[in-house]
């Protein structure tokens, strides 16, 4: 337990510390959220209709911009052979660094993502639904990423593969999630796409980090 | 040649899309083997010779 | 006499050297008689008219669009397990065909919906699916071309190909969530109640198996190729050294 503690501590410590990253994806999320209206025009209700897909394909962006670094600092200085070496299983290990990845982005995104919501006149009672997918859906984000970023560690220039890779797997999430938010702004039974949405989240907590373990193992055998 | 009637446009692309396609794949692969074969023949002859 | 036999890739070059011309030579045959029969000798159909001839070609691409999958996964889990190389290479070389065989569904597919629906293109979820499984083909043999050391390719890809299994799958049913489409039901099944005329069933047969032979012998083709490719890198490194 111990261990598990300091693990996700010294992740949240790098990831917070300048140059760390966290707050790009923030601000990475913001400004695609502020281009959207420059590109389809100010038009208040088509702000409305779009705001549910629009929030949270930012979001998802915002997720794959630090994924790279998941892995690679510490593939490239040796640091992950050593965590290979120590009694946690590398699945755990795996776990972990995508949990303080979605606590340093997915969760700033949660958070920001209402009050983004209002400058895209999303219907008011689309917030709650808005919020309570984004915090059911951007960990399964995270754990996802961890495969792309697994697969790719060692691989130079890996940046580009790793969206190819990541962002078809991403569209399950991105289905249910924005359809949680377009179903309440319409008013309409939220429930079936939110149990879908935290079924593939489930399944992706549950899986992922075996698969991207299994991918690491094979970059430092 | 069958009377196609109005949409003998749209189907002739079909298969002309379809050939063109198939022909590309077959084509890079014939070439790509090719090459490889000359190489392999080349470098054993290499280290038989 | 097992088939593992043939994880040997000298067994495997002998008896796909063999066979190669012959199932080339009967993708041919089939492939002419099925799309000659189905392109010249069949009646309009009462809902799609003289349209009804791309299915010749349009239900053969998507069927064995999916199947290439099938065998990369199936091939990918045999190299995960007992670490045939020919396998690997098998999966590796049915990518491509498998992503052309997708891009001729998708084509066909859209060059029919514009007379049918009206559009090139609707947000349908068959077509939605496969427009997915084109984009998992392209991450796929990106994830191979990146990566240098053969060995290691394979492993990831097969990892790659598991997981993108799984979520293929679920994409192709979470697409049926968001959007009810347009395309007809399945036109082909075991069930004989559901399955087209057959006047158009029996040359579809033939052209079903021309597409399997071409996809059989393409996939043998690049096998080869491949296996002789690492053939000739082990050869470079011996000298190398």
């Amino acid at each position: 337990m111990s261990a598990t503690l300091a693990v996700l501590t010294r992740e949240l410590r790098l990831a917070l510390r300048s140059g760390g990253g966290a707050g790009l994806g923030l601000a990475f999320f913001l400004i695609v959220v502020m281009l959207i209206p420059f590109g389809v025009g100010p038009v208040p209700s088509l702000l409305a209709q779009i705001a549910p897909g629009t929030l949270w394909i930012a979001a998802l962006l915002a997720c794959l911009l630090s994924l790279d670094r998941l892995f690679q600092a510490d593939f490239e200085d040796g640091t992950l052979d050593i965590l290979a070496l120590s009694p946690m299983p590398l699945e755990g290990l795996v776990a972990i660094k995508a949990f303080a990845h979605w606590i340093t982005t997915g969760l700033p995104l949660v958070v920001a993502a209402p009050i983004l919501g209002v400058t895209l006149n999303l219907p008011e009672s689309a917030y709650w639904w808005l919020v309570i997918s984004l915090a059911v859906g951007t960990p399964a984000l995270s754990f996802l990423g961890a495969i792309g970023a697994a697969l790719t560690v060692g691989i130079r220039r890996g940046g580009l593969l790793l969206s190819l890779l990541v962002l078809p797997l991403y569209i399950p999430t991105l289905i249910f999630g924005a359809k949680c938010v377009t179903a309440a702004s319409e008013g309409v039974e939220v429930m079936p796409a939110f149990l879908l949405l935290a079924g593939v989240t489930l399944l992706t907590l549950a899986l992922t980090p075996f698969a991207a373990a299994a991918a690491l193992r094979m970059h430092m055998r | 040649m069958p009377d196609l009637g109005k949409y003998g446009e749209t189907i002739l692309t079909a298969y002309a899309a379809t050939i063109i396609l198939v022909a590309a794949i077959v084509i890079v692969s014939l070439v790509r083997s090719r090459k490889i074969k000359r190489q392999l023949a080349e470098l054993e002859a290499r280290r038989n010779g | 006499m097992s088939i593992w036999e043939f994880a040997n890739p000298v067994r495997f070059m002998r008896l796909t050297g063999k066979v190669l011309p012959w199932i080339t030579a009967l993708a041919i045959a089939c492939l002419a008689i099925g799309l000659i029969w189905g392109f010249f000798f069949t009646p309009e159909a009462i809902n799609f008219g003289s349209t009804v001839k791309i299915i010749y070609i349009h239900v053969p691409a998507a069927t064995f669009a999916i199947n290439a999958w099938a065998l990369m996964f199936v091939a990918s889990m045999i190299w995960l397990v007992r670490r045939h190389h020919v396998s690997a290479l098998v999966a590796r070389a049915a990518a491509p065909v498998g992503m052309v065989m997708t891009l001729i569904a998708l084509i066909t597919g859209a060059i029919w919906g514009e007379p049918m629906w009206g559009t090139y293109w609707e947000w349908d979820p068959r077509l939605t699916s496969f427009l997915v499984l084109f984009v998992f083909y392209l991450g796929y043999m990106a994830l191979w071309e990146a990566i240098d050391e053969p060995d290691k390719a394979a492993d990831l890809t097969s990892v790659l190909a598991m997981v993108g299994t799984v979520f293929a799958v679920i994409s192709r049913y979470a697409v049926n969530f968001w959007n009810q489409g347009l395309h007809q039901g399945a036109s082909l099944s075991l069930d004989k109640e559901e399955h087209v005329a057959d006047v158009y069933y029996i040359p579809l047969l033939f052209a079903l198996a021309g597409f399997f032979l071409l996809f059989l012998a393409l996939v043998f083709l690049r096998t080869r190729t491949e296996i002789r490719a690492r053939r000739i890198k082990a050869l470079q490194l011996q000298e190398a050294n």
